[in-house]
C-alpha cells in the first residue's frame, strides 16, 4: 500500500483533492436543508426546552424556575384531561381510518365503471378547507333540525345534543376525522397497489391460492411500508388538530373535547402564557419523539422494503 | 404556528404615507353586516378626516381579537387602536400594553358624556383606559306569537325566575320524542361566565371585587344561581341539556325552536330583520332584585403607537362615538348607544317611537353592574365557563363545578394581588 502511494503520489493527490471536493460539495449540497432544520426544527426545540424552566415576567425579564412548571402541569387537571382525551382520540381515528383507507383502495383499484368518480369522491373530503368541513360537520350535528337529528326524527327519536354533550362529542369528532382522513390515505395505498408486480397476483392464482389468501399473505405484507407511513401520518395528524375545534367546540363542553395541541394554543395565545405553554410543547415533543424512535428502532425493521 | 403569527403580523406593517396611518382590530359576536357597517363609518370618517387612514381589521370573536391583538403586540407589531371586552382592561394593563385616555385628551369633560355603568368599567387607579363603544347588556327575546299560542299574554313578559319557569313550561311543544319548541334557552358557550354573573346578580350576588383580585364563585347565592340554570334543563324540562351554543341560539329562536332567549342586545337588530314572526324584548326577570352585567366592547389606544397616532386615534374615538353615530350604530346593530345624548338625537327618538324593544337595553342600564373583570381574565373565564358547561351537561353538580372553579381561580390570582 504504501509501495503504491509512493510510486504514484500524484494520482494519489488528485484522489485526495477529489475526495475533499466531494465533500464540501456534498456539504453545500446539504446545507439548505441543514440551514432549514436547524432554524425550525432544532432550534426551537432546544429554546423551547429553555423557555420551558423560566417564567417571564411582565416587566419582560426572565426568571430560572427549574421544574416549577412541570410540578404545575402534573397539577392542572386540565392537561391530564387533554392527554387522556387525546389518547382515545388516536385510538378511535387511527386504525379506523387506516383500514378503511386499504378496504377502499383495494376496491377502486380494480377494474369497473364508474371508477374515476368513486376515486375522486372518496378523495373529496381531503381537497375541501378545514374550516369549511368544520362547517359542514357542524350543520349535521346541530341539535334538532341538523341533518343526523332528522334523521333520528325518521324513526320517531328525540333530537340529541351531539357537540354539547361530553359523552358524545369525541365520538364525534372521531367520526368527522375518519371521514376525512380515509381518503387522503386511500391515495397512498392506491399509488402502492399500482406499483405492485401483477405477476405476483398471476403466480399466486396459477397456485390456486384463493383472493383472500393472496391478499393476505402477499399483498398486504408488501404494503406494509406504506401502511408504516400512513400510519405516522395518522399518529401525527392525530396530535395536530386545531382548526375543527376552534370552530365546532372551542374544546368543550367542559373540556371534553381538549386535546393536547388545542390546549397549547389556548395557554400561548388567549391566556398569553408562553412559559407553561412551552412546558406543555416540551411534553408533546417527548410523545412523538417516542413515537419516531418506536418506527425506526422496532417497526422498519420488521417491514420488508422493495 | 409561532412563525405563522410572525409573519401575518409582519405583512399588515406600516405603509408609508403622508397621512397618519392607523390599524384597528375589531371583534363581531352578534348576527348582522357588522363588517359592512365599519367599513362604512371608517371610509365616512377617513372622508371628513383626510390626514388619518384607518384599516380597520376583522379579527373574529372577542377572544380571538384580544389573542390576536396580544400577539401582535408580543411579536413588536402591535395595531394603534383595537376594539376589546371592556373587562380586558387589567390583563392590557398587566401587560403594558395600553395608556389611559387622560394624558391624550384635553378636556377631561368628554368622559362625562358617556353612561357612568359603561365608564365603569375602564376606569382604574382613577384613569380613564377605555372609552365605550359596543356596549350591551343582556336582555330577553320573546316570541309573541308563540307566547298566544300557548294562551299567555303576549305583550307581557315573565319578570321573576318563578314566572319564567311556569310560563316556559307552557311554552314547551312536544312531538313524540322530540321537543319542537323549548320554552328558554340561556346560551353556556363563549360567555357562560356573562350569563352566570347576570343570574348571580340576579340573585343578590357580586361576583368579583373592585380590585380585579378575587372571584365569589362558592357563595351560596352564586351557587344558588347555576342551580336554577340547570334546574331549568334538568328537573323543569324546560330548556335542552347539554351546552348552547353562543353563535347558533340566534337561529335557534328565530326557527321558532325556543320560546325565549337570554342574548345580548347586540343582536337586536339582526333578529327584527329576520324575525317571521312578532317578538318583545324585556329586562332579565329578577329574583331578589333586577339585574345584568354590563357588557361587550370598548376602544382602546396601544403604547406603541406613536404620539401623533394616538392623537389621531382619539379624534377617530370621538368621531365614532359621537351622538349621531352611537345613534346610529345602536340603530344598525342593537348595541346600547353610548351616551345619553345619542338617545336625544331626532333620529333614535324617531326609531324609538316605532320600535320601542330598542331602549330595553338601555333602561335596563339603572340596574346594570359591571361586567366580570379580574386580573388574569382569559383564564378565569375558561375556569368559569368550564363550570358552567360542567353543570349544564350534569357531569358535576353546581357546588362541585364551581368550588373547582373556585380554587383554580384562587391560585392564578394568588399572583395578581
Amino acid at each position: 500500500m504504501t509501495d503504491l502511494a509512493a510510486s504514484s503520489p500524484i494520482p494519489e493527490r488528485r484522489a485526495r483533492s477529489q475526495a475533499w471536493w466531494n465533500a464540501v460539495n456534498a456539504w453545500l449540497l446539504l446545507l439548505p436543508a441543514a440551514v432549514l432544520l436547524v432554524a425550525f426544527t432544532h432550534w426551537p426545540i432546544l429554546a423551547t426546552i429553555r423557555h420551558s424552566l423560566f417564567i417571564t415576567k411582565r416587566n419582560g425579564s426572565e426568571v430560572f424556575v427549574g421544574t416549577d412548571s412541570y410540578r404545575a402541569m402534573a397539577a392542572d387537571p386540565i392537561f391530564w384531561k387533554a392527554l387522556v382525551n387525546n389518547f382515545w382520540f388516536a385510538l378511535g381515528t387511527i386504525p379506523t381510518s387506516i383500514a378503511l383507507a386499504l378496504i377502499m383502495a383495494v376496491w377502486v383499484n380494480r377494474n369497473m365503471r364508474g371508477r374515476g368518480f368513486l376515486r375522486l369522491a372518496y378523495f373529496t373530503p381531503t381537497v375541501l378547507p378545514m374550516i369549511a368541513v368544520a362547517n359542514i360537520w357542524l350543520f349535521f350535528y346541530t341539535p334538532d333540525y341538523g341533518a343526523l337529528d332528522q334523521l333520528r326524527g325518521l324513526f320517531g327519536l328525540g333530537g340529541w345534543n351531539w357537540l354539547g354533550d361530553p359523552s358524545t362529542v369525541m365520538g364525534c369528532l372521531i367520526v368527522m376525522v375518519i371521514w376525512k382522513e380515509a381518503g387522503f390515505f386511500m391515495i397512498f395505498y392506491l399509488a402502492a397497489l399500482q406499483q405492485l408486480s401483477p405477476d405476483l397476483e398471476e403466480a399466486a392464482s396459477i397456485e390456486g391460492a384463493s383472493r383472500w389468501y393472496t391478499f393476505r399473505r402477499i399483498t398486504f405484507p408488501l404494503l406494509m411500508p406504506t401502511t408504516l407511513f400512513v400510519a405516522i401520518n395518522a399518529v401525527i395528524n392525530s396530535f395536530k388538530l386545531v382548526d375543527h375545534l376552534v370552530i365546532m367546540t372551542k374544546g368543550g363542553p367542559n373540556n371534553a373535547s381538549t386535546l393536547l395541541l388545542y390546549y397549547i394554543y389556548e395557554v400561548a395565545f388567549t391566556f398569553q402564557d408562553s412559559s407553561y405553554a412551552a412546558t406543555l410543547t416540551v411534553v408533546l415533543l417527548m410523545l412523538l419523539s417516542g413515537i419516531a424512535l418506536l418506527k425506526f428502532g422496532y417497526l422498519d425493521r420488521r417491514i420488508h422494503y422493495q | 404556528m409561532l412563525m405563522a403569527a410572525a409573519l401575518a403580523v409582519l405583512s399588515m406593517g406600516a405603509r408609508p404615507a403622508a397621512a397618519v396611518d392607523l390599524t384597528m382590530y375589531y371583534p363581531v359576536a352578534v348576527g348582522g353586516p357588522v363588517t359592512k357597517i365599519i367599513d362604512d363609518m371608517v371610509s365616512r370618517f377617513e372622508k371628513d378626516n383626510p390626514d388619518v387612514k384607518v384599516t380597520a381589521v376583522y379579527a373574529g370573536n372577542y377572544t380571538d381579537t384580544m389573542t390576536k391583538a396580544m400577539t401582535a403586540m408580543k411579536g413588536g407589531q402591535p395595531p394603534q387602536l383595537s376594539v376589546l371586552l371592556s373587562t380586558d382592561v387589567f390583563t392590557l394593563m398587566d401587560e403594558n400594553a395600553i395608556v389611559p385616555f387622560d394624558d391624550l385628551v384635553g378636556d377631561k369633560a368628554w368622559f362625562k358624556e358617556f353612561y357612568p355603568a359603561f365608564m365603569a368599567n375602564g376606569q382604574v387607579d382613577g384613569k380613564t383606559w377605555s372609552i365605550p363603544f359596543q356596549r350591551s347588556t343582556i336582555v330577553l327575546y320573546w316570541n309573541k306569537d308563540a307566547f298566544k299560542e300557548a294562551g299567555l299574554d303576549p305583550e307581557k313578559a315573565p319578570a321573576s325566575w318563578d314566572e319564567m319557569v311556569e310560563m316556559s313550561k307552557k311554552l314547551v311543544k312536544k312531538e313524540g320524542a322530540n321537543t319542537t319548541r323549548w320554552g328558554v334557552e340561556i346560551p353556556t358557550t363563549g360567555y357562560g361566565y356573562w350569563m352566570l354573573q347576570a343570574l348571580a346578580i340576579e340573585n343578590g350576588q357580586k361576583m368579583m371585587n373592585e380590585a380585579g383580585t378575587e372571584v365569589y364563585l362558592t357563595a351560596p347565592k352564586t351557587v344558588g344561581a347555576l342551580d336554577y340554570w340547570v334546574d331549568l334543563s334538568r328537573k323543569h324540562n324546560v330548556m335542552p341539556t347539554g351546552s348552547i351554543d353562543w353563535a347558533t341560539l340566534r337561529t335557534d329562536f328565530l326557527e321558532g325552536k325556543t320560546a325565549m332567549m337570554w342574548h345580548t342586545t347586540g343582536n337586536l337588530t339582526a333578529v327584527k330583520d329576520a324575525a317571521k314572526f312578532q317578538f318583545g324584548v324585556a329586562m332579565l326577570p329578577a329574583k331578589e332584585r333586577r339585574g345584568s352585567p354590563t357588557g361587550g366592547g370598548s376602544f382602546y389606544i396601544f403604547k406603541n403607537a406613536s404620539a401623533e397616532q394616538q392623537k389621531a386615534a382619539v379624534k377617530f374615538i370621538q368621531w365614532m362615538t359621537a351622538p349621531e353615530r352611537a345613534a346610529e350604530w345602536s340603530m344598525k346593530t342593537g348595541y346600547v348607544a353610548v351616551s345619553p345624548a345619542a338617545y336625544k338625537t331626532k333620529a333614535m327618538e324617531d326609531y324609538a317611537k316605532g320600535f320601542p324593544q330598542a331602549t330595553v337595553a338601555r333602561d335596563q342600564l339603572e340596574h346594570a353592574v359591571p361586567e366580570l373583570s379580574v386580573h388574569e381574565n382569559g383564564r378565569i373565564y375558561k375556569f368559569v365557563n368550564d363550570a358552567v358547561q360542567a353543570a349544564v351537561t350534569g357531569s358535576q353538580k353546581p357546588q362541585e363545578a364551581l368550588a373547582a372553579a373556585q380554587a383554580q381561580s384562587d391560585r392564578v390570582l394568588r399572583a395578581a394581588k
